[in-house]
């Protein structure tokens, strides 16, 4: 029982100290890093609470790739410069969002009191986790029967992300129209060169 | 000293709310995406918590779907960063409040 509040207390330091250094970070780089280092403290997390599965996704794809895919737009734009935040462009908001921050935590806080007052005992519509059976095989059972639909429009909304991303990423139509006229004018200067020789 | 389900929950809370507060008072495009990832992964907390709380594996299925939903914001919303710092460099998020181009 005292290994597991070690764990917790290590764990949420981590994730604590990651997820304001993320806000607090001037270089957009360390903020990606410190969101890495938030997100282990969450695979942590997820591991003590027995979802073995989610732990190990949560590192290989926000870790290994929406991370990674934040620092390649970093590099890729070069917009790695560090930014001024000691002045506040809107005045007041800073303070604002502070307190809007203070109350939201005291209201979340009582609403998790009390969701686990309420919650407690409710019997499992879906599949118990202490059947002795792996997470990962309970999960598996569930995600392929009762959300397989859900599954599957999951499938169609990352086609859609994917083509999308394309879309946006393309050059705007114009430029690309310049480029190929450019080239049509080296292949015809060219030509005229060749039929001048001949 | 028992670490028991609330404190995960109150963890997840403070977690949300500095994603939030990132959220209101970053102006670099990239720092608030990664600010929604926080609150992303506060909310997939709650709900492994509760998916514990309740012994029943459907929260834990929620939390795959929220990271392929997560995983598809990303691209989108990386796409569009790209679109607008490569026309505009140092582009803040007040900069495309017009949505004009």
């Amino acid at each position: 029982m005292i290994v597991d509040t070690v764990v917790f207390i290590v764990a949420a330091l981590v994730i604590l100290v990651g997820a304001l250094g993320v806000i607090f970070s001037r270089n957009p780089v360390h903020s990606a890093l410190m969101l890495v280092m938030t997100l282990f403290g969450v695979a942590v997390l997820f591991v003590a609470q027995e979802a073995h599965f989610l732990a190990a996704v949560q590192v290989i794809v926000y870790a290994g790739a929406i991370v990674v895919l934040f620092l390649f737009v970093i590099m890729l734009l070069g917009v790695d410069t560090a930014e001024n935040l000691s002045t506040d462009p809107l005045g007041g908001q800073r303070p604002a969002a502070g307190v809007v921050a203070v109350a939201a935590v005291g209201l979340l806080a009582v609403l998790a009191v009390r969701a686990v007052q309420v919650s407690t005992g409710a019997e499992s519509v879906t599949l118990p986790l202490d059947s002795g059976r792996s997470n990962i095989a309970v999960l598996a059972e569930v995600l392929f029967t009762d959300y397989l639909f859900a599954f599957e429009v999951t499938s169609v909304l990352l086609v859609i992300a994917v083509v999308g991303a394309v879309v946006m990423a393309r050059r705007p139509r114009d430029e690309a129209g310049d480029e190929l006229s450019g080239d049509a004018l080296v292949v015809e200067r060219h030509t005229e060169t060749e039929s001048e020789r001949t | 000293m028992i670490v028991d389900e609330t404190w995960y929950l109150v963890l997840s809370a403070m977690l949300f709310t500095i994603g939030a507060a990132g959220l209101l008072v970053r102006r670099n495009p990239l720092v608030m995406f990664m600010c929604v990832e926080l609150m992303l992964n506060a909310v997939n907390l709650t709900f492994v918590t509760f998916s514990n709380i309740l012994n029943d594996v459907a929260g834990q299925v929620v939390v795959f779907f929220v990271l392929v939903v997560a995983a598809a914001e990303v691209v989108v919303g990386l796409g569009i960063i790209v679109a607008i710092l490569r026309r505009r460099p140092n582009a803040t998020a007040d900069d495309v409040s017009m949505l004009r181009g």
